[in-house]
């Protein structure tokens, strides 16, 4: 074919090979962070809603809180953040991304199949410190005031990541985007009421909150609750559940999540 | 119709970038592909032409590794795709069917995440221009259109300079001047000694662009050869020319091998069907010399690709 030539000769001559583990990580993490933080669903999901709620129930008595009000509602919505960014949000973010081809386009580069999960969890993680420092700043605002437990906070922050995540993944990778949608959306409004996040353990009927104490919503959010508000408990239930909920989340969707 | 063999069956040709032989993969009862060998020369384009389910996908996918085969023995640069897929994507390109892009993603940014995936990518940027998709560079990928898709797809597989391309049906739903840039692009990847396997349904895509062709329906390959082999063997070629009227046709039959027909479907106009290779033309030539006449506004018609290709794999539409 005599083209006018749009490529030069030369131009493709091979040659090939794998880009840095390090900067295709980066690469990968940045963008889909980018792309969570451009997308105005996942920001009413991440940042919106659990802003409006640490503020709103701060500073309205709706629910029977201990004094100050904000501690208490600081490690709620923290536990919301979470659950909302690694599992929710990103259970439908993975949904349609394998829908719209994007895990099996990056799948046929040279980025290695343990780095496309990683990448991912990277983002969810760049995620939550956005709305870790987000919701500090407003807590901070309202009233709360960083104690002894912040650490102790921040483990189990990433303990729910991994939990979530793992579990996030599982549905994203398992079922059609539709399904994926509408059952993230139904287990986070059922979690965030039912599973100990809003209404404390203490505050649900007893036979729920014995289940929700189980579930990673309960204790995460008890955890934090223990951790930040200086409530009664041992944190060793908190994070036993949610480190069984990340290795049986995390098994099961490296056996089960599926590339398209 | 008898067809060139590219070799003995159960070989393996060195050099080669792609080995296929005795593929099969079944799903359920149905073999989606049912014994398939192929070969893809180092710097060469392979067609793999085949009407919808015929088994070109599924092909494409367990050379890259993305299925397993059920039998048979594949070498994609020397690399068994299902044993080390990660070492082979480190060589090759891939345009995964329809594409595969976040749906919220613009072009640049996709392509630019892919380009890391290499060590030497080409530029991002030119490629976009080069590629027309300069213009929608801001547009997330699911509000692009079909052939905007395909545009940034290709750019994909081929941004990491590799060894080897896999192009899935590389210009669906593209308008004909995206499909000649696309094709400018296969020809220049040749050019520069890059080997390309591509699938598609077009009888005219093959012809432009493939140095072999392999005709696959139901799972099997039911021809293989080049473009011109595959359009000049066989019985469905025809010399046509214009001599005097009224010469004996069944003469001139006799002066040629057998199972070759000779008419006069109109005064003055012949045709002769059959294979028409140097002896038979001379030999009508000379047969009209003899006859004081000369043979006028010869003409050897071959067949179409397309003619080919429905001579066997049947005219009836397909659901």
């Amino acid at each position: 074919m005599t083209a006018p030539g749009h490529f030069a000769p030369g131009t493709f001559t091979p040659r090939p090979g794998r880009g840095a583990l390090g900067r295709m990580l980066a690469a990968q993490s940045a963008l889909e962070l980018k792309l969570a933080l451009r997308n105005g669903e996942q920001v009413l999901l991440t940042l919106l809603i659990p802003i409006v709620l640490l503020v709103g129930l701060s500073l309205v008595d709706v629910i029977d809180l201990p004094e100050p009000r904000v501690d208490s509602v600081f490690a709620s919505v923290l536990a919301l953040a979470v659950m909302s960014t690694a599992f929710t949000g990103q259970a439908i973010a993975f949904g349609f991304d394998r829908r719209y081809g994007v895990v099996r386009r990056l799948a046929a580069t040279a980025l290695p199949r343990w780095l496309l999960v990683a990448g991912r969890l990277v983002a969810v993680l760049g995620t939550v410190v956005v709305q870790v420092v987000v919701l500090g700043l407003i807590a901070l605002a309202l009233g709360w005031r960083p104690g002894g437990g912040v650490a102790t906070a921040l483990l189990l922050v990433l303990l729910g990541c991994a939990a979530f995540g793992a579990l996030g993944l599982l549905l994203g990778g398992t079922l059609r985007a539709e399904i994926v949608l509408a059952l993230a959306n139904v287990v986070w409004f059922v979690l965030l009421l039912g599973g100990g996040i809003v209404v404390p353990l203490a505050t649900l009927p007893s036979g729920l909150a014995a289940v929700a104490a189980l579930l990673p919503s309960g204790a995460l959010a008890e955890g934090l609750r223990i951790a930040l508000s200086g409530a009664d408990g041992s944190l060793v239930q908190p994070v036993l559940v949610l480190a069984v909920w990340a290795v049986v989340g995390g098994v099961a969707a490296s056996r089960l999540v599926r590339l398209t | 119709m008898s067809l060139p063999a590219d070799g003995p069956p159960g070989s393996t040709s060195p050099g080669s970038a792609v080995t296929v032989r005795g593929l099969v993969k079944r799903y359920g009862t149905t073999a989606a592909v049912d014994g398939v060998d192929l070969d893809v020369p180092a710097a060469s384009v392979l067609a793999l032409l085949g009407p919808n389910g015929a088994g070109k996908t599924t092909t494409v996918e367990i050379c890259t590794g993305f299925r397993r085969a059920d039998a048979g023995e594949v070498r994609v640069l020397g690399i068994d795709p299902a044993g080390a897929p990660d070492a082979l994507r480190a060589r090759i390109g891939v345009m995964p069917q329809g594409g595969g892009a976040y749906p919220g993603v613009r072009a640049a940014e996709m392509l630019r995440l892919v380009a890391t995936c290499s060590a030497h990518p080409l530029d991002v940027d030119d490629l976009i221009e080069v590629l027309g998709l300069g213009s929608c560079a801001r547009t997330p990928y699911k509000r692009l259109s079909g052939g905007q898709q395909q545009r940034l797809a290709l750019a994909c597989a081929v941004v990491g300079r590799p060894e080897l391309v896999f192009l899935d049906e590389p210009t669906a739903g593209m308008d004909p001047q995206a499909r000649r840039l696309v094709w400018e692009l296969v020809e220049s990847l040749r050019r520069d000694g890059v080997a390309v396997l591509l699938t598609t349904h077009l009888m005219e895509e093959a012809e432009a662009l493939a140095d072999d062709v392999v005709i696959v329906d139901h799972g099997r390959v039911v021809a293989h050869g080049s473009p011109a082999e595959l359009t000049t063997t066989g019985d469905g070629q025809e010399l046509r020319f214009r001599a005097r009227a009224g010469m004996d046709v069944a003469e001139l039959a006799a002066a040629l091998p057998t199972g070759y027909q000779a008419a006069e479907p109109a005064a003055g106009r012949y045709v002769v069907q059959g294979r028409i290779d140097p002896p038979v033309l001379s030999a009508v030539t000379s047969w009209c010399a003899a006859q004081g006449a000369l043979a006028d506004d010869v003409r050897i018609t071959r067949r179409s690709l397309e003619d080919v290709f429905l001579d066997l794999t049947g005219r009836e539409l397909r659901s």
